[in-house]
């Protein structure tokens, strides 16, 4: 296996496949100027940027800002990366002229200590050459995975959106359509079966084919499957265990994709492949389904978005994990699959308890199936879905609550404000989905059952809220107490209830005070 | 979002009072800048890794490390018997053993240090290490170290009038309690040392650290050797904001035994869980007070008892509770009071500076207190404060009986609260509040009166040693270090100034202990006004041993000679003038001596902490913040939405870097009051130990709309070029923030009084605060 250092090839079949790229970056290749800030993906410093080439879901072939700290070596194979080091343009005589985004960030004084700042460029280095920054909270997205201690963020805003989308000549322009062809992926996974890392006694295969994978782990039953590894390198980098044997989804085209199929019956079924990253599968949403880019705007950071995955994110199978309610909501379900072929599992059930799924012994996750709501006809049942956040911090945070509710309406709702336009429509189904309440991700039934065949109404309402304490108790953490997770709980369901009653926007506001967006 | 900037970048002229970018600014965005674990190891370097105390409080019963010295690739273990000197790393108290020697007094203590060819070896030999502690009863709160009478150092008082009987007297009276959080530095870059064995047993120790002498004095104490023998360079700082000011000792002491011990390179660099639960934050603070205003609203009488958690070694404690007592009137005359402070002491790590040294804690107590009496008269909080400034005498006379001189706190708040249109915007938060139900606004003022030097007033000393070279070149070497508050850009400037040169044409050294001796820490914002003034007086010295030789050059009166722009030319004849490097080049042929030191005392500063009487500062910095914040009462959430800031910089010495500064401080003052909670496991454990879960602002989190102007028209008598120091100030206009939010949450409650509301404001106390029924 190989990747391109500041384009300089980079053969990393003898090396331990659990090295980081940060700690090769530092410890091996000498270039320090990539730092270390916290090794879990949460401070940013350690930001490089890699060429994602053209894929059929994403917006074109693009510099993609990753955490150099949860990065192993072989995820990088056949691919591009660019350090800090490797920006600056060949100019005049000889001399080094600094990438756009450089020039940016120092004209604007947006370093003060200055160990920020390398993964600060290169999150601006992303933002610069993508071609798909048209709201101004992508710039914000684009940038809160970079802390900073020292400048309180004005002029790397300033220099974020000075650079964003300019698009700059020059070698990293050039490389993007030398390298960046759907035909990259292709060459990554070449002709090899498996390709494979291995030293220091743990050995990484990275199977280009599902058969080639089943045979893989049929070999290898105790490996560990990754992907993004934005969970699981932190049991390398916090936890100091190193497992001796990995299975990376990474080159596998079966699960990567994004298709809408439009069934007999006019209803459309979004499959999503468990392998796209999240930054990808937010820019479908932001037209598909609303609610799940709602959740996603919040959901880690960009470097962490363009790396992590929804099979990863469903597969841990955590209690805090924000597309699970998402999706549950949705009424989403799972493809799995294994040797034995596929199977679609509604996604409440791949949850068993605590971090456990259904998962059988060798099988994967391999897409996802999410209803779309048909459009509403004037008179007829309308379906509403929106998702929640609530954490300490709004960006880059794991939440303290999370929700997502979908109700579908009798009909839909008199246009807002004030009057009692005659009898309020009926609910017909619902579907509300919590996180961070319970052992697992987890739908509120007696809340559902206490809406379902009632007028939309706040009594109606209040009734659900009360019937939460039956659904879960939540516990108390540094995240957040008991109290203060039932009262949001309930507290959602309310802002919910007048957002859709108030016809609020589904999406966003840029930079919104809440969750709720009232 | 945008700032004003007062004057253009590339200045012609001296480099004085214009904008200028960083110093390491391009070698920032290009990586080249190095920070401690950037250099590169010298052959056979080796790493280390600390073996910490997980209990709180215990007696060592076993400590057996002979296993871990066998482990492949493991060189030494060292424990409290390996300190040839004095285990000892405290800044003055000797309560801080380097090692800790029979005895643990808090979780992250350090026990041991394994040093080995790679951390991965370390590890696998620090899980050999045996060690047992029978637990003991640990003290993990203010309220639980109270209950105990146990407490670093003795009480600080400070009295005036006869407190009892103006409360007494006094038409409206308040009591309460105010709570602050600690708040850890996270500077990006943790602690780091790298230390290097040079001949005989001398050291040659590369430290992340403010304070480099104090370094080298700890090094030379537990090694048992002269500072002579060991050599500290600091050449930049990813980050500092006082956590490295005495902690960096700690880490540099433990690679300096190991390197002495070896005689091999030792490096020792915290992963970031180490560093935050091994190193102190700023001090939690509980301040129980009673305040009398009069009917209009005037504050009458205050008597407060501040305690802080020391934490389980007293460090800069003492101090840090002075500061906080020297700030607790704010910006604010008050006619009879009584402040109580002491420093509790518990078993959790040694809390230290942090940016504003006490100061906010002290400052937050005052607003919530006029904020409080403002909402029980129904008044607009920033009339009261306004009507509380310091005026003449006998307005003038602080809470420590120094006068104040020439008060800016009403200039600022005039030109700000117009500025801002705090008072239209008032009104339109009231209205808009009405209109929403589930999200309430809140505005604020927040007025800053810091005084500037250090309160022990003998650390208010710095030396600087400039070199010319014959062809002209300057090497600048100062006692202060650069953390990235541009410490290093401003000497630039103003040994430019002294000699007429570009700013381009000088170079400042790293920071080192062989360059200039006993120095101060970089710390109580003294930076610029202390390094400034020493390289300003070396500079000069120079300058003046030139300018005969100048004359000679121009055949023209001393007198007449001019430095400006990189040449030396002659007041009477401006056609006639001689490069800079001519000059230096004469000089040398003339057997003048082309190198200089620089030195200087601040006049006037002492404080007798017995008698709470004395005049600590040599003068106060003002600063004025309106902050607007949104909140959601369904979830607690809140945003800044806006802030515009007026900041007293004096004359500033580089406009653009002193905005740096209010920005940055600011922000991390709203993560002190709002995001950043620590929360501690019933045994004394760090939980919230990384960014996973401990949150400082991000991106988001900064406001929208952030105005930040300096002061015009500003100089400061007495101090370098009429500059201000600018380095915690600014972080004290963050708790305009809680003035914002109390607003908004009185809207929210119908105007209920609401009592306390602790810091940090995170969404679940916002939540309590709405749940919480009048008055409680
Ligand atoms: C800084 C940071 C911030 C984060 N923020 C959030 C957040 O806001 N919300 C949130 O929910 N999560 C968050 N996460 C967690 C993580 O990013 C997500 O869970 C992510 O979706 C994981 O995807 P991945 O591809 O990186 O998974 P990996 O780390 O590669 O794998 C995770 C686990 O899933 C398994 N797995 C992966 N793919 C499959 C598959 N197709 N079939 C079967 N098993 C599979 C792996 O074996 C592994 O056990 C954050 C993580 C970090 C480091
Ligand atoms: S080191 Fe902090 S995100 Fe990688
Ligand atoms: S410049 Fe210091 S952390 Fe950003």
């Amino acid at each position: 296996m190989h990747f391109y250092l500041n384009d300089e090839r980079v053969d990393i079949s003898h090396i331990d496949p659990t090295t980081t790229l940060l700690r090769y970056l530092r410890d091996e290749a000498g270039l320090r100027g990539t730092k270390e800030g916290c090794a879990e993906g949460d401070c940013g410093a350690c930001t490089v940027v890699v060429l994602d080439p053209a894929r059929p879901t994403n917006a074109g072939a693009s510099y993609r800002a990753v955490n150099s700290c949860l990065l192993l070596l072989p995820m990088l194979h056949g691919r591009r990366v660019y350090t800090v080091e490797g920006l600056a343009e060949e100019g005049a005589g000889g001399a080094r002229e600094p990438h756009l985004a450089q020039r940016a960030l120092m004209e604007r004084l947006g370093s003060q200590c200055g160990y920020c700042t390398p993964g600060v460029v290169m999150s601006l280095v992303e933002a610069a050459h993508r071609s798909d920054l048209d709201e101004p909270w992508q710039v914000d997205d684009q940038l809160c995975g970079n802390l900073c201690r020292c400048t309180g963020y004005r002029p790397i805003l300033a220099a974020a959106e000075a650079v964003a989308g300019a698009r700059p000549e020059g070698r990293l322009a050039r490389g993007l359509s030398l390298w960046g062809g759907a035909g990259a992926a292709e060459e990554a996974r070449g002709d090899a079966e498996v390709h494979r890392a291995a030293g220091a006694g743990r050995a990484l295969a990275a199977p280009s084919s599902l058969e080639a994978l089943w045979a893989e782990w049929a070999r290898e039953p105790q490996a560990l499957l990754v992907m993004g590894g934005t969970d699981l390198s932190l049991m390398i980098t916090k936890r100091f265990e190193r497992p001796a044997r990995l299975i990376s989804l990474e080159l596998l085209p079966e699960l990567r994709g994004s298709e809408v199929e439009t069934l007999p019956s006019g209803e459309r079924r979004w499959w999503i492949g468990a392998t796209e990253a999240l930054s990808d599968v937010e820019r479908l949403a932001r037209d598909l389904c609303p609610s799940l880019e709602r959740m996603l705007r919040f959901f880690g950071a960009r470097q962490i978005k363009n790396r992590g995955t929804l099979g990863g994110n469903l597969c841990t199978a955590s209690p805090i994990g924000d597309t699970p309610p998402a999706l549950l909501a949705l009424g989403a379900s799972v493809e799995l699959r294994s040797a034995a072929g596929a199977r679609l599992l509604p996604l409440e059930e791949l949850f068993v308890s605590y971090r456990r799924t259904a998962l059988r012994p060798q099988e994967l996750l391999a897409r996802v199936c999410v209803p779309l709501p048909a459009p509403a006809a004037p008179g007829e049942e309308t379906r509403h879905d929106r998702a929640y956040k609530v954490s300490k911090r709004q960006e880059l945070d794991i939440s303290a609550v999370s929700a997502a509710f979908s109700v579908t309406l009798s009909r839909p709702l008199a246009p807002a404000a004030g009057g009692a336009g005659g009898a309020p429509p009926v609910v017909v189904a619902a579907r509300l989905a919590y996180g961070g309440v319970a052992a697992i991700p987890t739908r509120a039934r007696a809340a559902e059952g206490a809406l379902v065949g009632a007028l939309w109404s706040e009594e109606a309402l209040e009734r659900a809220v009360a019937a939460l304490a039956q659904d879960f108790t939540p516990i108390s953490d540094h995240r957040g107490s008991a109290w203060y997770r039932a009262t949001v709980a309930g507290n959602l369901l309310r802002g919910f209830w007048h957002e859709v009653s108030a016809g609020a926007p589904a999406r966003l506001p840029y930079r919104p005070t809440a969750a709720v967006s009232l | 979002m945008n700032s004003s900037r007062h004057t253009p970048l590339s200045p012609a002229g001296s480099p004085l009072h214009h904008d200028a970018l960083h110093d390491s600014a391009l070698r920032h965005v290009t990586g080249e800048a190095l920070y401690v674990d950037d250099l590169p190891e010298p052959p056979r370097t080796l790493v280390g890794w600390p073996v910490t105390a997980r209990v709180a409080r215990g007696r060592i019963t076993r400590l057996d490390v002979e296993a871990a010295r066998a482990a492949p690739g493991v060189r030494a273990v060292l424990t409290a018997a390996d300190v040839p000197g004095v285990n000892d790393v405290s800044p003055f108290s000797h309560d801080e053993p380097l090692l800790a020697a029979g005895e643990v007094f808090a979780v992250g203590q350090v026990i041991a240090l394994v040093v080995g060819e790679s951390y991965d070896a370390c590890r696998a030999g620090a899980a050999r290490v045996v060690v047992e502690v029978e637990p003991l009863p640990a003290l993990l709160t203010i309220e639980a170290a109270e209950a105990a009478g146990s407490y670093h150092g003795t009480p600080h008082f400070m009295r005036r009038g006869d407190v009892d009987a103006a409360l007494a007297a006094a038409p409206v009276r308040l009591s309460g309690e105010v709570r602050t959080g600690g708040q850890e530095h996270f500077y990006l870059e943790t602690h780091a040392a790298l230390v290097v064995p040079q001949e005989l047993n001398h050291l040659l120790v590369h430290s992340s650290t403010q304070h480099p002498s104090e370094v080298q004095a700890k090094v030379a104490e537990v090694l048992g050797l002269s500072r002579s023998a060991v050599v500290v360079e600091a050449r930049r700082m990813g980050g500092g904001f006082g956590g490295k000011e005495t902690q960096a000792a700690h880490v540099a002491c433990l690679a300096a035994l190991a390197a002495a011990r070896l005689r091999r390179p030792v490096k020792l660099c915290l992963n970031r869980d180490q560093d935050m639960v091994m190193t102190g934050k700023r001090h939690p603070f509980v301040s129980r007070y009673e305040a009398g205003f009069s009917a209009q609203g005037d504050l009458l009488a205050l008597r407060v008892r501040a305690v802080s958690d020391g934490g389980w070694a007293a460090d800069l404690s003492g101090a840090i509770l002075d500061r906080c007592l020297f700030h607790l009137d704010g910006a604010y005359y008050i006619p009879a009071l009584e402040f109580e402070g002491r420093v509790a002491k518990t078993h959790l790590a040694s809390n230290t500076a942090f940016r504003g040294f006490g100061g906010p804690q002290g400052a937050a107590v005052i607003e919530e207190v006029l904020h409080r009496a403002a909402e029980r008269l129904g008044l607009d909080p920033a009339a009261v404060q306004r009507r509380n400034f310091y005026g003449e005498a006998p307005r003038d006379h602080t809470p420590y009986h120094q006068r104040v001189e020439g008060d800016r706190s009403a200039r600022v708040f005039d030109e700000l609260t117009a500025r801002a249109r705090y008072a239209e915007r008032r009104a339109e938060v009231e209205a808009w509040n009405a209109r929403h139900r589930w999200q309430k606004r809140g505005i604020a003022y927040q007025p800053v009166k810091f005084g500037i030097s250090f309160t022990a007033s003998h650390l208010n000393q710095a030396g600087a040693l400039v070199l010319i070279y014959a062809d002209g070149g300057v090497q600048i070497n100062h006692g202060g270090t650069e953390m990235g508050q541009g410490l290093h850009a401003k000497m630039l400037a103003v040994a430019a100034h002294e000699l007429g040169l570009r700013a381009e044409q000088v170079r400042v050294m790293h920071t080192s202990t062989d360059k200039v001796p006993n120095t101060s820490a970089t710390a109580a914002s003294s930076g610029s006004d202390l390094n400034g003034q020493a390289v300003a007086a070396a500079c000069v010295t120079l300058r003046e041993r030139l300018r005969p030789v100048a004359a000679r050059l121009l055949r023209c009166a001393e007198a007449d000679v001019r430095f400006e722009g990189g040449r030396a030319s002659d007041v009477a004849r401006p056609d006639r003038a001689v490069p800079f490097e001519e000059v230096t080049q004469a000089a040398y042929m003339a057997q003048v001596s082309l190198s200089a030191a620089g030195f200087y005392r601040t006049p006037d500063v002492h404080y007798d902490r017995a008698a709470g009487r004395g005049r600590p500062f040599h003068y106060f910095a003002y600063g004025g913040a309106v902050v607007e914040v949104e909140l959601s009462t369904l979830t607690g959430e809140h945003r800044v939405t806006r802030v515009d800031v007026l900041h007293d910089a004096g004359r500033s010495l580089i406009p653009s870097i002193d905005v740096g500064q209010v920005e940055g401080g600011f922000v991390q003052g709203l993560g002190w009051l709002t995001r950043e909670e620590l929360v501690w496991s019933p045994e004394g454990h760090l939980k919230t130990h990384s960014p996973d879960t401990y949150k400082i602002p991000a991106l988001g989190d900064a406001p929208r709309a952030f105005h930040v102007a300096l002061l015009t028209d500003a100089a400061q008598e007495g101090v370098i070029h009429g500059s201000k120091a600018v380095g915690e100030p600014p972080f004290l206009l963050a708790i305009g923030v809680l003035g914002a939010l109390r607003h908004a949450l009185q809207s929210a409650r119908g105007g209920a009084e609401l009592a306390a509301l602790d810091a940090p404001c995170t969404p679940e106390r916002i939540l309590r605060a709405l749940a919480t029924p009048p008055g409680a």
